[in-house]
């Protein structure tokens, strides 16, 4: 009944990492809403790299552009969303920044599932459960009649319900809250995705659902080799899950690191700031720790820190240059942060402007989307991007 | 009492060992009235506890377990079935009109979603102002320079008066919530899940001002939550629920630390722990808690039980086999919910229903490979048969007949499980069976 934990299995080799190309790779995604006031820049250039078999969590406060990233992905963004030109997202090599509704569908269809938070709204009401789940395979993979049937009855008892061939013939609301997340789990399995990606699939849930749900999730890896992209907000959940995690704020990821490396050490201050909110650690600890301010709506480009109005170690350059994702120690690739700090066996100074000068390199990107029309200055930036991304490359490698 | 308090060095001594509120066998039945009625939703079913005056009582439990229906109950906003709840002496189940009105000032509850408990109509102030207004309190002009008072005490802004709900942040929002429950300076609120719609670092803040404001104006707590993080930071003892009934109480760090009831033992270690080197031992409890409006006979939590105690002659049964046998009795147990068409009942009559043939399917899902003895297996097949000619009920009363153990006959007592008075609702606790750490024990350490 108990399950044994997954311990260091979890941990993805390094060489896998290296060797392999990775299933979904997001370049420099830039996803604007334009509203009539200002160009609110939800996610602001974020790079992402999920390999075969593993789980890579996205953590961060709601309105940091978690969700975003997902929609972008899937190719759910619409007016007056967009998804910036210099962007780019390779599923299994191929890049799907640019296809249009029909390659998106047929993606969805079999490539990139997504699991929602609230099992109740992605359910059509007044459709039987079985119905919807056939209705995946018609589409998705043109099994139809007796044989759907079958495969949606398999399909539900591989995500546990019991008494599967009833429940095919019920409503969502006849199913529980834990019930309805697993059936919408069996309809993204009925079109045998590569990449599962799970929007705060469990937020909605209760403590001992969600560890039915977790371990679920962590039994449907094993035995079909999904790649999952996890977003939630809850540490623990991201403890429990993933291999790798990337911390995001204000559209922005902040750090990235293997999971054990990023609770063992975690380098950014924002980082620091999330794990010590988390109540209920110790005993007898008087107060909870808390960051200052709230979360702001990234609207400009950042040439600044974004974090730096609520950071306790915050000075005076945090304001002036913008930090790069950088390893917290000089050559480290695995664990980098986004913050003047680091790298840590720098002086202050040298860090500042090593950042400056990695700043420099990628700025034309910024620019180019803010601007946001016109083709020149569109390639213009994606070419600059291209040229700043290898030379962080190559500051990270030295 | 008075170690509780101290043990957590947070309350005053003055106030230690008063008890403030007195719950007495309360009830909350919703529904079942009349002949023809569906039985009742049992939503709170026989409760007992006391809260101390300045202390934070935790009540934890998953969804639908009765939490916020006993919190409300607590603060006269459902009426009690039956049983008493004894608010310094007076038993307010019974106030109407005018006393009812007059006590409602003791006692004020903060909702848990910020987004629909604050009139998108008022403007801040007349919010918070409201409950000042329907029991006119002062003049005018008093009312206002309180609620700017309030809105200091809770970190918002005097020039916040003027605003509505919508420009402000969950957060604040649920600041908002907690001025206008202060607002008539209560000894007692009921907090029911104020922080379970806040992201993490919005809540610690939340968490602190509840506790600031406990210190300020001696306030005692109901801590109603799911989060059990955050009910370990803020409470002094916890009360943990399960369908309508309290499965154990006691003090929090004890409780945390030394879990009694099964129930709670598996609560606990489904929470996902922020730290990946942590090996848990993670009890994952099979299938979804029964409805309310049909509870175990026996103890509520047998159905999921990781420590159930077997009847005899089913001892030996391995872990497997009696899981499966647990499940099918699920099965059987939902399916005996449904109401037939009046035309299956007709087919039932002449014995030619053929609705519920698919349970053939469920029992091969269940018990194919399982290594499942023939004994055992007669048994499923003959409750198989009944389902399949539409009486599920009978399928159920044939299984409970030879797989009942005492856990589905009959209610456990609250057994005294430490020095401090802790209580758990647990069959095990008497000297008969063996102890829930020792069969959990060895259940882990045969995986």
């Amino acid at each position: 009944m108990s399950t044994p934990p997954a311990g260091d299995d979890r941990h993805v080799p390094e060489d896998r990492r290296t060797e392999e190309e990775p299933i979904l790779s997001v370049r420099n995604l830039q996803t604007v809403f334009h509203t009539d006031r200002e160009t609110i820049r939800a996610v602001d250039g974020i790079d992402l790299d999920i390999y075969e078999g593993e789980t890579v969590g996205l953590v961060g406060e709601s309105g940091s552009g978690k969700s975003v990233t997902a929609r972008s992905i899937m190719g759910l963004v619409d007016e007056p969303g967009e998804i910036l030109p210099g962007s780019s997202i390779k599923f299994q090599g191929e890049e799907i920044t640019g296809y249009d509704t029909k390659q998106y569908q047929n993606l969805r269809g079999s490539g990139i599932g997504m699991v929602f938070q609230d099992p109740l709204s992605s359910l059509n009401p007044v459709f039987t459960v079985g119905n919807q789940i056939r209705e995946a395979l018609k589409v998705n993979r043109g099994i139809t009649g007796e044989a759907a049937r079958e495969e949606a009855i398999d399909l539900l008892e591989a995500v546990q319900i019991p008494d599967a061939s009833r429940r095919l013939g019920e409503y969502p609301h006849e199913f529980s809250g834990g019930m309805r997340q697993r059936a919408v789990i069996a309809m993204m399995l009925a079109c045998d995705p590569e990449v599962l990606i799970c929007d705060e699939p469990t937020t909605a849930l209760d403590v001992t659902i969600q560890a039915q749900i977790l371990d679920l999730l962590r039994e449907l890896q094993e035995d079909r080799g999904l790649s999952i992209l996890f977003i939630t907000h809850d540490m623990g959940v991201i403890a429990d899950v993933t291999d790798r995690v990337n911390v995001m704020y204000a559209g922005e990821i902040v750090e990235k690191a293997p999971t054990e490396e990023l609770f063992a050490a975690p380098s950014h201050p924002y980082t620091r700031g999330l794990l010590e909110a988390i109540p209920g650690q110790q005993a007898g600890q008087e107060r909870l720790r808390t960051i200052e301010g709230d979360v702001p709506t990234p609207n400009e480009p950042a040439t600044y820190c974004r974090f730096a109005p609520r950071c306790p170690q915050a000075f005076d350059d945090c304001e002036a240059v913008h930090p790069e994702l950088v390893g917290v120690t000089e050559g480290e690739t695995e664990h980098t942060a986004a913050c003047l700090l680091y790298p840590e066996d720098m002086s202050t100074g040298e860090a500042v402007a090593y950042h400056e000068r990695l700043g420099g390199d990628s700025s034309g990107t910024d620019e180019s989307g803010a601007a946001g029309d016109g083709d020149v200055a569109a390639d213009g930036g994606r070419s600059t991007g291209d040229r700043g991304r290898d030379s962080v490359d190559g500051g990270d490698g030295r | 009492m008075s170690e509780m308090t101290q043990q957590r060095g947070r309350a005053d001594p003055a106030v230690v060992g008063e008890t403030l509120v007195e719950v007495k066998g309360l009830k909350k039945y919703y529904g079942g009235q009349g002949v023809l009625a569906d039985p009742p939703v049992k939503a709170v079913d026989g409760v007992d506890f006391t809260i101390q005056r300045g202390e934070t009582l935790g009540l934890v439990g998953e969804s639908g377990c009765g939490k916020t229906t006993l919190g409300r109950t607590l603060v006269q906003l459902e009426t009690a079935t039956e049983g008493s709840v004894e608010f310094d002496g007076t038993d307010i189940t019974e106030l109407t009109g005018k006393q009812l009105k007059q006590w409602r000032r003791n006692a004020q509850i903060v909702f848990q979603d910020p987004e629909s408990s604050l009139n998108d109509r008022m403007t801040i102030g007349e919010i918070v102002r409201e409950p000042l207004d329907v029991h006119e309190v002062g003049s005018p002009r008093d009312r206002r320079d309180k609620v700017k008072d309030l809105l200091a005490s809770v970190g918002l802004q005097p020039e916040h008066y003027y605003r509505y709900p919508h420009q402000f942040s969950g957060g604040q929002r649920q600041r908002i919530g907690i001025a206008r429950a202060l607002a008539l300076e209560p000894e007692f609120v009921v907090l029911d899940e104020p922080v379970s719609a806040l992201d993490t670092s919005v809540q610690a803040k939340i968490l602190n001002l509840l506790e600031d404001l406990q210190e300020e104006y001696d306030l005692t707590y109901l801590f109603i939550a799911h989060d059990l993080a955050a009910v370990r930071h803020i409470c002094d003892r916890v009360a943990v629920m399960y369908l309508g009934k309290i499965m154990e109480i006691g003090l929090t760090e004890e409780l945390y630390t030394d879990p009694a009831n099964p129930y709670t033992h598996s609560l606990l270690s489904a929470i996902p722990e922020p730290d990946p080197t942590v090996e848990k031992e993670r009890i994952t409890l099979p299938g979804t808690p029964p409805s309310p409006r049909d509870p175990p006979e026996g103890c509520q939590f047998t159905t999921r039980c990781p420590a159930k105690i077997r009847p005899e002659t089913h001892e030996q049964l391995d872990a497997e086999t009696w899981n499966a046998i647990e499940r099918f009795r699920e099965v059987i147990r939902e399916r005996s919910r449904i109401d037939l068409s009046i035309r299956n009942r007709i087919r039932r009559r002449v014995g030619r229903f053929s609705k519920y043939d698919d349970i053939d399917e469920t029992v091969a899902d269940l018990f194919d490979g399982t290594g499942v003895s023939e004994e055992v297996m007669a048994h499923v097949e003959q409750a198989a048969d009944h389902v399949k000619d539409g009486y599920p009920n009978r399928a159920r009363e044939y299984m409970g007949e030879e797989f009942d153990s005492v856990c589905d006959t009959t209610r456990p007592d609250l057994y005294t499980v430490s020095p401090t008075n802790r209580l758990s609702y647990c069959h095990r606790h008497t000297d008969e069976y063996e102890s829930v750490d020792s069969v959990l024990g060895r259940q882990s350490d045969g995986e």
